[in-house]
């Protein structure tokens, strides 16, 4: 390892601020893309499904006042 | 000789193609990153004027390249979505330019942070960093478009347009460094005949382009996935799915 200790390593050589809000920052952008593109899958795939049973209801409708119509 | 190709314009099949792949470039992202990032944090040497702080490059860097290569792959999707009205280029164009965003938007980031105690500011007006903010504005704009409309074919072509549009932005801040005078350091590893880097700090900046490259595919897949199930949701095998696993 390039440092002596562990706490050398986390202070950077005084520019700990530096290096470490860049890994921060962007470790924390990535894994909120991450997550928001997997929950977004959900939420799409549960709209489908809302949708489809809607029309399926809507057709069943139909087919029930047909029926009383005739 | 390309025929093997065409099943592949059908939606499900490439669906599944992206789910097949999808795990494979996850646990390379994942591992290359990991070897990557601790190798540039603890083990590579320090540099002879930045000391520690140069360590910003190992995110830097691959987020700055490899933002403007999403920015091609999404303008090379769009036409072909124009020339062959291929749909699936559509959803891929769609699905690459938030990742492209992200991308940006860190080498902004960390640039900025990088700034400070290299060049004594944060952020100057100046002809490399300019023209790299108008490549996040172009993301965001295709974004915009994407969603700014319900029908989703003339969404992507209004995104379409504007991505083809921006491509010329890609040269300037490619050639800014050496056009005109500006803060920003040339390339440092492009001219491999003669490395202005020593091996020991170039070995984890190569495996840390290789491992955003690979994450940059998870999320694209991700996506992909995404925008697919989106375009298709009245076929039958994406309701089936939808029963399957939407209402819980």
């Amino acid at each position: 390892m390039h440092f002596d200790s562990l706490s050398d390593f986390f202070a950077m050589g005084g520019h700990a601020f530096y290096v470490w809000w860049s890994y921060g920052i962007t470790f924390v952008l990535l894994i909120t893309l991450t997550v928001v593109s997997v929950i977004k899958r959900k939420s799409l795939l549960t709209q489908i499904a809302q949708q489809h049973e809607h029309e399926k209801k809507l057709k069943q409708m139909r087919k029930d006042k047909k029926k009383n119509e005739s | 000789m390309w025929k093997w190709l065409h099943p592949y314009a059908k939606p499900e099949r490439s669906y599944q193609l992206a789910s097949t792949l999808l795990p494979w470039f996850a646990i390379s992202s994942v591992i290359l990153l990991t070897i990557g990032v601790v190798w540039g944090l603890a083990f590579a040497p320090s540099e002879a004027y930045q000391k520690e702080y140069y360590r910003i490059i190992y995110i830097h860097v691959p987020a700055a390249t490899l933002s403007m290569s999403v920015y091609m792959a999404m303008a090379t999707a769009v036409l072909i979505s124009m020339v062959w009205q291929l749909k699936l280029a559509d959803a891929t164009a769609a699905a690459l330019a938030p990742v492209g965003a992200t991308l940006t938007t860190i080498a902004l980031i960390t640039g900025a942070i990088w700034g400070a105690p290299s060049w004594g500011t944060s952020w100057v007006w100046d002809a490399r960093l300019t023209s790299y903010l108008i490549l996040l504005f172009l993301y965001l704009g295709v974004i915009a478009l994407n969603n700014a409309f319900d029908d989703k074919a003339l969404a992507s072509r209004a995104a379409g347009i504007l991505t083809l549009v921006g491509v010329v932005n890609i040269p300037i801040i490619k050639y800014s460094v050496e056009w005109w005078n500006t803060l920003h350091q040339t390339a440092t590893i492009s001219k491999f005949d003669s490395p202005s880097m020593s091996t020991e700090m170039l070995w984890p900046l190569l495996i840390n382009i290789t491992g955003f490259a690979f994450m940059i595919g998870t999320l694209t897949l991700i996506r992909f996935k995404n925008e697919v199930l989106a375009r298709n949701s009245m076929r039958p095998w994406v309701i089936e799915l939808a029963t399957k696993e939407g209402i819980k």
